[in-house]
């Protein structure tokens, strides 16, 4: 089981944080620097998996964003790889060519299609055509205004916002 | 790339507040979380940051507690809460407002709220209570999308003690014509099962229906379900097997819709789970096993895309193939893929292919050789995880010819490491294998400082103690025994000739325990010598409290082997007007000792850790004193758990006032308190202890709260002014990763040759590294790696035992305050569990002792003093258990169970007191040619007396038999281990324990095993385990209903649930309540109309009350008892024994 997930930018600023285990905030604040550190200390071309305490770390970056999930220790590394990958695709579809502005700005959203899609720290649905169906049918078909005006920016500006999932560069060597 | 995403963010507040940009204009981001975000990257430093959030918390505080605040304004604010809150900052002064969103708002507002309530609280959160009605309304709603929100919240966090409300309702929407609600439904039944078992039992075939579903969606999710139980139980469901192999054939064959596929591989979360379940179900089961084969070798088979995911399902498809029983086919072509990982040059797949080596080198060491090379190249890799993978494969095939080099490998990671996590876990596997295969005794004592010297106060603490019991201990060669003792000596006395050394504590410890209990072996060098390097040790600031008493026990012990020394007497002088009371403790008594030669020679004898120590038990010494002190009128001697008791009984509401007992109490106590280091009975700590309990007594009226302002007042303020600055500030450093890396650094000098030399990239020498690393693995030897632990011929061959006794250990050592210095004590092994238990069984025997005297009470009243006040008075015990009650009570074993002796029908004579008691057949427990083990459950009224038969069967008398019962859950009395010094050819012994459990739990296997000597000397052993289920430590509570309703409104913990009425019999109520009562032992207080209460307790004497009252076909239970564990497991085997009805 997935223990949590945590989306942090290069400077180390959390964007998301899912926790699928009861701790406290204390903890959840220590283990969140700890990780965040850790994980932006390793080198590019490093191994996507950690040992850390007695979790099993699985991290990786997409353009400017890491993903970082715990997972435990029967639980499967490149599997949990895919779920981010996974996850990156849906954010990618919902918002058209995601970018870190739309997670910033939308957070409540990302939240909702990460819960449509792990529940309670297991995979819920990974089609993705079902994951949206059922965010679009809680949305009730009512463009959110804040998702419109990332969008109109994106337009605008469209050398400055990174889309996420087509940014190869980014990708590390096992992608 | 990353430049221009900085530029983003530096852009970012300008371009959101610049209006006059074309387009820009358009897209002001007015939202007042625009704004706060925009403010926030505007800012340079964190404290401007914590200023902003502070006033934004502020504002948001007013507007949330404003009554004209609207909820769509509410749900925005819930948005820019999440987002302070993912900052760092407390908003929980808005959880409330959160909930309240949840059940008023509108859909998108309420979805907001149940998001923000699930980022907010975790399910041990009292305000989640307030939930539980919103969700009830959302699951009734007609609306999809609030019973989806409704059960997602659910699945996420839901208070456990709540779960009966809202069952029901999403057991009905198992059967929604909706998928997704289906699904969900499914997932939020998983999430119950997580957090309380016992409440979804019923529903098991429920499930069954779940994983029939036509949807391929609810399927998928009731398999995590299943994983769970048969994670928790296999043999449950075997039956099944054929059922998941189906399931996986049909997705590997790409049966299911294409809506599944993830970049064209068929379901992969759904492989991977089935290959898990299987991987379950097929462990140590070889008809399930033959089962699956097909269907692993067609998974094997089909991944052969390269993409993540297909490496995925084949990393889960080694896994299972060689967890299940074994198939050499399927293991070659599992091997095969192993090695595709390890030579991947992609740094994920290789790591996993270490891993995957890592766990089947003991099943087969010549794969490791295969990937040898592979192997050192990952030795020098840059990415420290993958060189702790390799370390960690080597440590599994680690024998004596190669110990050297892996063991200098890992250490020299070690001292790159900054990980604590990963230095206490390497640390210890050095140090095992140090034990096991150290090839000659320099090596062993330098590893060993270099061990502790690494692992500083950080690793676990049976290593030292190990080590030291190792010494101690010694092996067959004495001879060898003191070359090794006298190496350790010298070692450390060169250790502590450097200036300034600083090591951690424990090593300190382990270096003054073995300079005072070996330094004689050394005749060159002088005690004085050592005495004084110690007390150099001693003056160090850094030093702790708990290694000075170290340091002072070996000072002591020195003393005793020289003539005269000044030293000691300086040591001993300065540090009886110490402040700390432990050491001042020890100087005193290492006074005393110096001016009675005769008797430090008799209480520290020279080399004899490992002698039992004589201990009278009884302390026959003080009964004198203890006559009188009762003839004086003192109280007699009340064990803690009675006096405890009595304290919160009189604790009700006491008007009295404490008045003028107290300063005569505390005056009577302070001179007790300064006999003690004086020296009055010094030989041993038990008896230490003793005295000053007896003195407790003595002392008229004591009353314990007293104690503290006697320290503070009189006791050591006025004598601190004439102390000499000897008061070193408590040592034991914060910091102490920083401290440790700085020792080691020091260290290293000394440790210099153990330091691993520069790595050579050149081939030749990897060629090197890799013969003497991967030397005596092979062919030939492959038996003695897979067994590992037993087959190796181990260089000290104590390890094993070690273990059981490292945990009492543990416990012993921190008994610091007897004079003997504490290895002392905790290698005393011999005698070793008997003396644990004189410990424990102290407090007790002191009772005997006193009501002897006193000729009060007895101790068995004592013992169940705390029954009797909840009982009425009965007529002994025959009324509460009439014996032919109880063996009707106890029919749940099958018969198959209860299998007689195959070759005798031999009859087990119960000892004729116990056969009138109410017990259970005698069950067959193990057996081999020789001996027979059957067991036989008395249930007398205060345990669970095990009677246990060894029967032989050898024409010859088997010597030495000994039955333990080692750690469990249970507590045993009458001792944990009976031992026989004989049996006579075919004949038959018992012996009894008494059984308590320790914790409430439905069920528990306590296991035993059985060694003995056979003619030829050899020691077997026999293993064998019973089941005990909690109905076998349930008794009835007697009990009037007053008093039942006086305890009913003293316990804290209730649980409610509906159980099954036993609807066909004429009176459903009183028919229920006897099948339960015969089956549980429960006493059936009263029965009012449709109403009834019945009250029982777990052994010794935790009570549970239950009432119950039929309501619309249904037997509704409400218990209350102290303990929820035990209520929750009662109720268990209620729903069990209703359901088997």
């Amino acid at each position: 089981m997935m223990q949590f997930m945590l989306l942090f930018s290069r400077q180390g600023k959390l964007r998301l944080q899912k926790w699928y285990v009861p701790l406290s905030d204390k903890e959840k604040k220590k283990i969140t620097r700890e990780l965040v550190q850790t994980v932006l200390a390793r080198k590019p071309k490093m191994c996507s998996f950690l040992e850390w305490r007695d979790l099993k770390i699985v991290y990786k970056r997409y353009a400017s964003l890491y993903f970082c999930c715990a997972i435990e220790d029967q639980d499967n590394e490149l599997i949990t790889l895919e779920i981010i990958h996974r996850y990156v695709e849906l954010l990618d579809k919902y918002f058209g060519s995601v970018c870190e502005l739309d997670i910033i700005f939308n957070f409540e959203k990302a939240y909702f299609i990460l819960d449509e899609f792990l529940l309670g720290g297991e995979a819920q649905e990974t089609s993705k055509k079902n994951v949206l169906k059922a965010i679009e049918q809680a949305d009730l078909l009512q463009e959110d205004p804040a998702v419109l005006e990332v969008k109109m920016f994106k337009i605008h500006l469209p050398g400055l916002s990174i889309f996420i999932l087509n940014d190869k560069s980014a990708l590390q060597a096992n992608g | 790339m990353s430049d221009v995403v900085e530029k983003t963010l530096t852009a970012l507040p300008s371009l959101l507040s610049l209006d006059s940009q074309p387009g820009a204009g358009k897209l002001s981001i007015t939202s007042k979380l625009g704004s706060l975000i925009k403010n926030i990257t505007e800012l340079t430093s964190k404290h401007e940051e914590s200023k902003l959030i502070k006033k934004e918390l502020s504002t948001i505080k007013e507007q949330i507690s404003s009554p004209h605040t609207t909820l769509r304004q509410m749900k925005e604010i819930m948005v820019r809460m999440i987002y302070c809150e993912m900052l760092g900052y407390d908003t929980s002064f808005g959880y409330i407002h959160a909930i309240k969103l949840a059940q008023q708002g509108s859909l998108l507002e309420k979805r907001v709220g149940y998001l923000a309530v699930s980022l907010f609280l975790n399910e041990n959160h009292e305000l989640l209570l307030l939930l539980v009605n919103t969700v009830l309304k959302d699951l009734q709603s007609t609306n999809l999308v609030e019973v989806c929100m409704a059960l997602t919240i659910a699945s996420q966090i839901f208070p456990k003690d709540m779960i009966p409300a809202v069952l029901p309702l999403v057991e009905e929407k198992l059967q929604h014509s909706k998928e997704i609600i289906r699904r969900k439904a499914v997932l939020a039944l998983y999430k119950f099962y997580l957090i309380a078992p016992n409440q979804v039992q019923h529903i098991h075939d429920k499930f069954r229906k779940a994983l029939c579903d036509r949807d391929p969606g609810v399927m998928i999710s009731s398999l995590q379900i299943y994983q769970q139980m048969i994670k928790d139980c296999p043999d449950g469901y075997k039956d099944l097997t054929g059922s998941f192999v189906a399931i996986l054939k049909q997705v590997v064959g790409g049966k299911l819709p294409v809506d599944f596929n993830y970049h064209s591989v068929p379901a992969p979360w759904l492989q991977i789970q089935l290959l898990r379940i299987l991987a379950l179900l097929g462990k140590d089961d070889q008809s399930a096993s033959e089962l699956m084969y097909d269907v692993l070798d067609e998974s094997l088979r089909r991944a052969e895309i390269n993409h993540n995911i297909t490496y995925a399902i084949l990393f889960e498809c080694v896994k299972t193939v060689y967890t299940i029983h074994p198939k050499s086919d399927l293991l070659q072509k599992a091997a095969k893929c192993i090695g595709k990982f390890v030579l991947s040059h992609k740094i994920n797949l290789k790591y996993l292919g270490l891993k995957a080596l890592t766990y089947v080198v003991q099943q087969d060491p010549n794969l490791a050789l295969q990937h040898q090379m592979t192997i050192i190249q990952c030795l020098d890799h840059p990415d420290p995880i993958i060189k702790r993978e390799t370390l960690e494969l080597l440590y599994r095939i680690t024998n004596g010819q190669n110990v050297t080099v892996i063991v200098e490998k890992m250490l020299a990671f070690l001292w790159q490491s900054k990980d604590e996590y990963t230095t206490i876990d390497l640390v210890g596997k050095v140090a095992e294998l140090a034990e096991k295969y150290a090839p000659d005794n320099e090596w062993f004592v330098k590893t060993m400082n270099t061990v502790f010297s690494l692992g500083g106060d950080v690793m676990q603490p049976d290593i030292p103690n190990n080590f030291l019991r190792l010494l101690a201990e010694g092996f067959e060669n004495e001879i060898e025994d003191k070359q090794l003792r006298l190496f350790a000596v010298e070692s450390y006395l060169s250790l502590l000739d450097k200036e300034n050394c600083n090591f951690p504590q424990r090593f300190l410890q382990v270096i003054s325990w073995v300079l005072g209990e070996y330094s004689y072996l050394k005749t060159d060098t002088h005690p004085e010598i050592v005495a004084e390097r110690l007390q150099k040790l001693l003056d160090q600031s850094t030093i702790s409290q708990e290694t000075k008493s170290w340091i002072m026990a070996a000072i002591t012990k020195l003393a005793s082997d020289s003539v005269c020394s000044s030293t000691v007497t300086e040591i001993a002088e300065k540090h009886s007007v110490c402040l700390d009371t432990v050491q001042r403790q020890h100087a005193f008594e290492m006074k005393a000792l110096l001016d009675d030669r005769e008797l430090m020679k008799q209480i520290l004898p020279k080399d004899a850790s490992c002698e039992d120590i004589e201990v009278d038990i009884s302390l026959s010494f003080l009964d004198e004193f203890v006559a009188n002190a009762l003839d004086r009128g003192a109280a007699p001697y009340k064990p803690p758990h009675q006096r405890q008791q009595e304290l919160s009984q009189a604790k009700a509401l006491n008007f009295e006032p404490y008045g003028l007992s107290l300063p005569i109490s505390a005056s009577s106590y302070s001179i007790a308190g300064r006999q003690s280091p004086t020296g009055l009975s010094l030989s041993s700590g038990l008896s230490g202890n003793s005295a000053e309990m007896t003195q407790k007594k003595g002392s008229n009226s004591l009353k314990l709260e007293g104690v503290k302002k006697v320290w503070g007042k009189e006791g050591y303020l006025p004598q601190s002014e004439t102390a000499q600055e000897v008061n070193h500030p408590s040592a034991s450093c914060p910091d102490v990763e920083a401290t440790t890396m700085e020792k080691l650094v020091e260290n290293a000098s000394v440790q210099s040759d153990l330091l691993p030399v520069a790595l050579n990239v050149k081939d030749q020498e990897k060629q090197q590294l890799a013969s003497s690393l991967f030397v005596g693995i092979g062919s030939h030897d492959t038996l003695s790696l897979m067994g590992k632990s037993e087959n190796n011929a181990q260089r000290f061959r104590k390890r094993s035992k070690l273990k059981e006794y490292s945990k009492e250990t543990e416990r012993l050592s921190r008994d610091e305050f007897s004079l003997q210095s504490p290895p002392q004590n905790l290698l005393d092994n011999a005698n070793f569990s008997e003396s644990s238990e004189n410990l424990n069984g102290l407090g007790t025997l002191f009772t005997s002792k006193f009501s002897k005297k006193a000729d009060s009470t007895t101790l068995d009243c004592d013992k169940m003093s705390k029954q009797e006040m909840l009982t009425v008075p009965t007529k002994g015990s025959s009324l509460l258990f009439t014996s032919d009650d109880m063996v009707v009570v106890k029919p749940s074993h099958s018969p198959a169970e209860i299998s007689f002796l195959p070759s005798s029908n031999q009859y087990f004579s119960l000892p004729a007191e116990l056969s009138q008691q109410a017990h259970s057949e005698v069950v067959q427990l193990a057996y081999n040619d020789f001996l027979s083990l059957s067991a036989c459950k008395i249930y007398q009224k205060d345990c669970l007396l095990l009677v246990v038969f060894i029967t032989s069967y050898s024409s010859t008398p088997i010597t030495h038999i000994e039955l333990c019962f080692p750690q469990s859950k249970l507590k045993v009395f009458n001792s944990a281990a009976h031992h026989f010094h004989s049996l006579e050819a075919k004949s038959t012994v018992n012996c009894q324990s008494c059984l308590l459990m320790e914790e409430p739990c439905a069920q528990l296997d306590l296991v035993g095993n059985l060694t003995y000597h056979l003619e030829s000397e050899e020691i077997s052993e026999l293993e064998f385990s019973l089941t005990l289920t909690l109905l076998d430590f349930v008794r009835p509570l007697i009990i009037s209903t007053d008093d039942y309703g006086k305890l009913w409104l003293s316990f804290a913990n209730d649980v409610k649930q509906n159980l099954n009425l036993l609807s066909n019999a004429k009176d459903p109520l009183t028919a229920t309540l006897n099948v339960l009562k015969d089956n549980l032992c429960l006493h059936i207080v009263d029965i009012i109309g449709k109403e009834s209460i019945i009250a029982c307790q777990l052994l010794p004497s935790i009570p549970c009350l239950m009432h119950c009252r039929v309501h619309s076909g249904m037997l509704a239970v409400w218990l209350r008892s102290p303990s929820p564990d035990f209520i929750d497991c009662l109720l268990y085997h209620c729903q069990r024994i209703l359901q088997e009805k």
